[in-house]
């Protein structure tokens, strides 16, 4: 009954391991970004936020070209990760994790920024005079009082790289099993009018994106009683 | 010899703050001004969450100077904010123990069953969310969670100036218990001269972020050259022993040396120390002791200074004893019917007297 070949469960994967890896890059990035924005005086933070936000506006398929000229054989990033052996990015794995992470990236910052900026100076200042030192702080107070702004920066990450298209064409090409996604393998089987294995790959997506959503929700929801 | 000093200076906007004092290491000090006069500000110096130039040294070590400035957590301080700041993702019983965690066992030198008893928090600490308490109650937690840092010296910011005036009744036995049982200073800052008449031992006076007065509470208080003397509610604050229990009329006598005063029974046995405040406008006088007056307490005073007080009124500060003050608050023609001048003795009749601990 099934119009699924082996090479779509095969794109499933590869577009819950890009979303997954890129989501965790995310945090790791976003995290001391968003804290950095949230607190700092210095005059060039407008640019920094505004270059964050840029990925908005600007269309997919733009930043995906970019991507490949500065990653291509001729541009500096491709230089310099040849210099380290490392092989050139377009058209692999590595490649499309860089431009998921930068096309994502105000949707995990944004998030995570204003719930540093929610929380305000005072939690710190009174871990402060409770003799926790910096990190102390950020670990015991910030980040927990800026949960419910993790979780929506992880929801909204994970389903914007799961979702993502024009980067990846641009970057990553159609090669299975490396750089063909779910969104890419919609495409193709649409282009191929094989609109029964499209359904299945389309209506799971939209299936398996809402359940991800309200188990966070309500795992979210709970979490905030608490809290508050 | 000064216990803390403060030599603090900083521009915040166009705001300045800019004040010098030396306060004692015993005992509670006020830190009194009204609002905008920077003395929330100058707490915050004194903790470090503002970066202020100068010195600041407690109990002999340097926190700040020239060279030197310690970081927040490294001062070894408790700090009460005004509005109570409990952590939102902690339990009750986690926000008390967050300083005292972070604290060398060695130094953990108020136990957390002492600071439970003082405040009353034995049915707090079982209770988990710290937003289900009310405001006092969060209040009593935040100064707790404060003490079991084991701090050297306390910070108060107005802690009761965001509660309503229940809560503030009900917090402030436990201040007042916390004033006799602490041996560190604190510096306690308020714009309401009945908390500080009630808790301060020192007073420390701010206008515009300067210092116009620091001395010890009953002196400052009652000078006329100073603005608290001619508030509403201006008073002089007496420290007195209890002497003796009438049963039968459900008073008590308090001695202090200079005099005598009746007042409504109190609980305190023999022999302890309260405070009285006796309001100027509860102080009438008159030249030649009265007779047939129903008023209980009479004391006979010298007048030292008489300062005119608006159009009708004027402010007279007399002494009592060796080293009490009163203050009477009496209308122009009073005291030129009667003559009264500086040097003169005469007989303070006093209407009433505020027990407050």
């Amino acid at each position: 009954m099934t119009t699924l070949d082996p090479s779509d469960l095969q794109a499933v994967w590869l577009t819950l391991k890009l979303a997954s890896v890129s989501t965790f890059l995310l945090l790791l990035i976003a995290t001391p970004l968003a804290w950095w924005l949230a607190h700092s005086k210095q005059w060039y933070k407008g640019m920094v936020a505004a270059l964050v936000a840029l990925p908005l506006v600007i269309p997919p398929t733009v930043l995906g070209f970019y991507l490949l000229l500065l990653m291509g054989p001729h541009g500096v990033v491709g230089d310099l990760t040849s210099a380290l052996h490392l092989g050139r990015l377009p058209f692999t794995f590595a490649g499309l994790v860089v431009g998921s992470v930068l096309f994502s990236l105000p949707f995990a910052v944004q998030p995570i920024q204003n719930a540093f900026e929610a929380m305000g100076k005072r939690p710190l200042e009174v871990a402060a005079t409770l003799r926790a030192s910096a990190w102390d702080r950020f670990v015991s107070v910030a980040l927990p009082l800026a949960r419910p702004g993790f979780l929506t920066a992880i929801i909204l990450a994970f389903a914007h790289t799961v979702g993502e298209f024009g980067v990846v064409l641009m970057l990553g090409g159609n090669i299975p099993g490396e750089t063909r996604v779910l969104s890419v393998a919609i495409y193709n089987h649409v282009e191929a009018m094989e609109y029964s294995a499209a359904h299945w790959l389309a209506g799971g997506m939209v299936l398996f994106s809402f359940v991800v959503l309200l188990a966070l929700y309500l795992a979210g929801g709970k979490s905030w009683k608490v809290a508050q | 010899m000064s216990d803390i000093y403060v030599n603090l200076h900083i521009q915040l906007g166009d705001f300045t703050l800019s004040v010098v004092f030396d306060a004692p290491s015993r005992g509670v000090t006020a830190l009194f001004g009204a609002s905008g006069c920077g003395k929330t500000t100058l707490l915050r110096c004194i903790a470090g969450l503002e970066k202020a130039h100068g010195t600041l040294r407690v109990n002999s070590a340097t926190w700040q100077n020239d060279t030197i400035f310690v970081p927040t957590h490294q001062r070894p301080l408790g700090y009460v904010f005004q509005e109570a700041s409990l952590f939102p993702h902690l339990s009750v019983r986690a926000n008390l123990e967050y300083g005292y965690k972070r604290i060398a066992p060695a130094e953990r030198k108020v136990p957390l069953e002492q600071v439970v008893e003082w405040l009353g928090l034995s049915r707090l600490i079982e209770r988990g969310d710290p937003a289900k308490l009310s405001g006092g109650e969060r209040q009593r937690v935040a100064i707790g969670r404060a003490l079991l840092t084991s701090p050297r010296i306390l910070l108060m910011d107005e802690p009761l100036s965001a509660l309503d005036s229940n809560s503030k009744q009900e917090i402030l036995p436990y201040l007042e218990r916390l004033h006799r049982e602490l041996n560190i200073p604190v510096l306690y800052v308020s714009h309401a001269l009945d908390e500080v008449a009630r808790l301060a031992d020192h007073l420390v006076l701010l206008e515009k972020g300067l210092v116009i007065a620091s001395g010890t509470l009953q002196e400052t208080i009652a000078r006329l050259d100073l603005p608290l003397a001619h508030f509403d509610d201006a008073g002089a604050v007496i420290e007195a022993t209890v002497a003796q229990h009438d049963e039968a009329y459900h008073l008590t006598r308090l001695d202090f040396p200079g005099g005598q005063l009746w007042v409504g029974k109190v609980e305190q046995p023999f022999g302890s120390i309260v405070r009285a405040r006796v309001l100027a406008r509860d102080v009438s006088i008159a030249t030649q002791a009265p007779q047939g007056t129903s008023i209980n307490n009479i004391l006979n005073a010298r007048i030292e200074e008489i300062r005119d007080e608006g159009p009708h009124k004027v402010m007279v500060r007399m002494q009592v004893g060796d080293s009490h003050t009163l203050l009477s608050r009496i209308t122009r023609r009073s005291r030129d019917q009667l003559g009264l001048h500086a040097g003169m003795y005469v007989c303070a009749q006093v209407k009433s007297v505020a027990l407050m601990s």
